[in-house]
């Protein structure tokens, strides 16, 4: 492990700059935009999962007096398949498909038609007296039924990839992946004890707060401002380029406070409508989801079907394991099949395995990102198992981990050999808990379980300006959704050697600052907090400059100290240091302004592993789960800010809980989603929860010049496993399917 | 000579080969020397994460590579 640094910033906890604003209901969230003239745009959703579209008759909509455009998929350019690109990936005809429907509708909430108008109200009124055709087909609506043989098909040209040879026939198998290593066979053979579990996750929604909105305005030159928001304005201009066939130069996209994405803003949705509109009326329009539409339109993660079987020596060394993983991609191909199979025995060395995933279309919503994509899913069914297995063996759940743990050197599944990281420490640091140690309450149950996410890097843009007096002002590209203005502050106050209080950062828009990949992946601390570190090292080198030629001295004879330019040890120079501010106040004279910049594709981002600890209680009565008490243990590499890598994992814990005790898409046999509102699907609130404790283990990450790790995928890994061993421990029995919502556990219980 | 590891999933573009050993400065010329033994394979492999002696590159393109360097392709990271 590293050597502990003696940072004098990092590692603090200020009020975060944006803080304020958010308070007292200054800041400007999506829907917040107001122009002179703006009309409200509506969408029309088709009301059946699986239709064809005969015809969409627009006419009786445009004849309303105060609407002022209407528009279908006929109205957009024809959908060319190609590479999205960006952080998700995925294809351009797949995404244009989801955001209006042309030839079919692929489920219920599915965009088929949208109105500008004058009101809100007067839009909605519009929406109803346009014409559609359809011609019903069957909804495929579980995973069973998109694999059956002759499973109605979503898409009659989607022929199953990655198989050794292309199939026959199309399939609502979009993909396979396989992983494996040594021989399995004899690992299984070689085995004490083999354990085996089937486990079945439904859908599942972010749940962020704030609702997908836009407001886009095209003016007479065809040239469009968004404004909207998102977790990623500049993929979002890319991807609205790919859709409308628009020069990527007439677009300026602008990100708004975001109230919460988690992976879900990744997503283009309205943004296309409202510019299409736009251009056709003239005047700026703006257009907000409901929640009702954010459920039924907008990209959950998938619901999964997961099979693993795991062996292990009577010492619990483990010797083979194998997974088989079905994820429903929703309406079109793309779930996170593949990085929910690197994950599943990640934190563990195994010499023998295999694992199989699937990527299944279903007549549901497509899914989007949500946090550690896939790891919960396929690390829950690991996680129960391991429970399972150290209950055969009949040892300590975190000594079976600890015997198997992975560490620097261990080839991770995934191929690469795994460079410093944190698995063992956060196991010990476990281990040692007063969570862990302590008795468990009576009539209670204790589960743990272990979480990892792989985080990235890739592009960040930053600039540093050096203001006249000294103070310093950042400028990057992405949006701030967990705290990461303070975080840049402090990195830039870090490097530059002043107080935090002297730097601002603002998150610049498509053309005020140079591109940057989503906030999304963990990247942003990590990335473009590189970014910015290297635009403030340029400052430092431009300063030293500058100080040489006001001393007389050649720049390697000037050194940067505690936000000052010094001489040199052993330079002759009798001269007061310069500070930022009396540099900048000698700018004009020394060269002009101040302005520090660095753009680059980071690598090296450094996996983060997590340990949970969760007591449950059962209500026999009733079979409701409460939580009593909740520690996360997670290595951060180097937090930057303690108290946001604190918020992450106390937020990731409480939407992993959240999952694992109530939160399911229930659909009828329509396929019609009948829990589309906060009071039916039920994420958790402040009383449902325990004070989430937190423990922050630091191995720093050796690629990134302060150690950071991305934290804020891996919180919501752990969660689910850890409360369904909890729930086992407490019921006596292993109950295989989340949610633990009241009524399965009572059925179960009543079962036993 | 760098080892190279593909994954499963590309076997069909690899002839079935898993593994192998490629002499290679850096990134770009480990993709031409796999195009030449496997054919139309640099436009996907290009698509790929690599991992290179266990460092993970979403877009590699100039790394260097050491005569006993491990690659490892592997599909592209997301993140929510």
């Amino acid at each position: 492990m590293a050597e502990a640094v003696d940072y004098k910033v990092i590692g603090t906890s200020p009020v975060r700059p944006d803080g304020v604003d958010k308070v007292t209901g200054r800041a400007q969230y999506g829907a917040d935009m107001n122009l002179p003239n703006m009309i409200y745009g509506k969408v029309l959703r088709s009301p059946h999962a699986h239709a064809r579209i005969k015809s969409v008759d627009l006419s009786r909509a445009l004849a309303m007096p105060g609407v002022y455009a209407a528009i279908s998929g006929a109205d957009f350019p024809e959908a060319q398949h190609g590479e999205i690109g960006g952080e998700g990936g995925g294809d351009v005809a797949d995404l244009a498909k989801n955001i209006m429907a042309r030839d079919k509708v692929l489920y219920h909430g599915h965009a088929v038609a949208a109105v500008a108008a004058r009101s809100v109200q007067l839009a909605e009124a519009a929406l109803e007296v346009i014409d559609v055709e359809y011609e019903l087909l069957p909804p495929v609506l579980d995973l069973d039924a998109a694999m059956a043989v002759d499973a109605t098909l979503l898409d009659e040209n989607c022929f199953t990839k990655n198989l050794p040879e292309k199939p026959d026939k199309p399939s609502n198998i979009a993909a396979v992946m396989q992983l494996a290593r040594g021989d399995v066979e004899a690992g299984f053979a070689d085995a004490d004890v083999i354990v085996e579990g089937e486990y079945r996750i439904p859908m599942a929604h972010q749940g962020y707060i704030e609702p997908h909105a836009c407001t886009a305005s095209v003016n007479e030159g065809g040239q469009a401002t968004v404004w909207c928001c998102t977790q990623g304005h500049f993929e979002f201009r890319a991807m609205a380029s790919k859709v409308l066939n628009m020069n990527i130069a007439d677009l300026k996209f602008i990100a708004s406070e975001i109230g919460g994405g988690f992976g879900g803003k990744t997503v283009l949705y309205l943004e296309p409508l409202a510019i299409l509109m736009s251009q056709k009326s003239h005047r700026p329009v703006k257009m907000t989801m409901t929640r009702e539409e954010v459920f039924r339109a907008t990209g959950p993660t998938s619901g999964t079907h997961c099979k693993v079987k795991v062996g292990a020596k009577k010492d619990g060394t483990l010797t083979a394991a194998t997974a088989w993983l079905a994820y429903e991609a929703g309406a079109f191909a793309g779930a996170p099949m593949g990085p929910g199979a690197m994950s599943i025995f990640a934190p563990y060395a195994l010499d023998n395995f295999h694992i199989e995933a699937l990527d299944v279309l279903v007549n549901k919503p497509k899914v989007a990102a949500y946090r550690a994509p896939g790891a919960p899913q396929s690390m829950h069914a690991m996680e129960c198992a391991l429970d399972d297995l150290a209950r055969e063996l009949g040892m300590d759940p975190i000594d079976l981990r600890m015997k198997n743990a992975a560490e620097e050197g261990t080839q991770a599944p995934y191929g690469p050999k795994f460079p410093a990281i944190g698995f063992k420490a956060c196991l010990e640091a476990a281990k040692k808990h007063p969570h862990y140690t302590r008795p468990v309450p009576e009539g209670a149950g204790r589960g743990v379980a272990a979480g990892f996410w792989f985080n990235v890097g890739m592009q960040s843009s930053a600039e540093v300006h050096i203001n006249e007096n000294g103070t310093v002002t950042v400028v990057e590209g992405n949006p701030d959704i967990g705290g990461s203005r303070a975080s840049m502050c402090l990195m830039a106050a870090e490097t530059l050697g002043v107080t935090y209080d002297q730097v601002r950062t603002l998150i610049g828009d498509t053309e005020s600052t140079g591109f940057s990949n989503v906030t999304g992946g963990s990247r942003t601390t990590f990335a473009t907090g590189m970014a910015v570190i290297q635009a403030c090292e340029d400052i430092i080198a431009q300063c030293k400059a500058r100080a040489a030629a006001t001393w007389g001295v050649d720049e390697d004879q000037v050194e940067w100290e505690d936000g000052q330019a010094v001489p040199a040890p052993g330079v002759n120079a009798d001269v007061k240091p310069l500070s930022l501010a009396d540099i900048a106040a000698k700018a004009a004279r020394t060269g002009g302004p101040l302005l520090g910049r660095a753009s680059l594709n980071a690598q090296g981002a450094g996996a983060s592993f997590a340990v949970n600890i969760a007591d449950v209680r059962i209500d026999r009565d009733t079979g409701k789960v409460d939580v009593l008490s909740y520690t996360a243990i997670q290595d951060a590499g180097k937090a930057i800010h303690p108290a946001y890598v604190e918020g992450q994992m106390q937020g990731g814990a409480a939407q992993g809980i959240g999952w694992a005790l109530n939160e399911e898409y229930i659909f009828n046999a329509d396929g019609v989603m009948e829990n589309a509102g906060f009071l039916d699907y039920r994420i958790p609130v402040a009383s449902d929860l325990p004070m989430i404790d937190t423990q922050i283990i630091e191995v720093p990450n050796p690629s990134h010049p302060y150690g950071v790790r991305g934290v804020g995928e891996t919180p919501i890994v752990a969660p689910l496993a850890v409360i369904a061993n909890a729930v086992r421990d407490a019921a006596g029995q292993r109950i295989n399917d989340l949610p633990f919502s009241p009524p399965r556990v009572l059925a179960a219980l009543d079962n036993a | 000579m760098a080892k190279v590891e593909v994954p499963d999933h590309l076997l069909t573009l690899t002839g079935g080969e898993r593994e192998v050993e490629v002499s290679a400065n850096n990134f770009r010329e480990l993709l031409i020397a796999l195009e030449e033994r496997w054919p139309e394979s640099s436009v996907v492999l290009a698509k790929c994460a690599v991992a290179i002696d266990g460092q993970i590159y979403q877009d590699a393109f100039l790394e260097p590579l050491r005569p006993d360097s491990e690659v490892f392709f592997m599909q592209r990271i997301e993140g929510g």
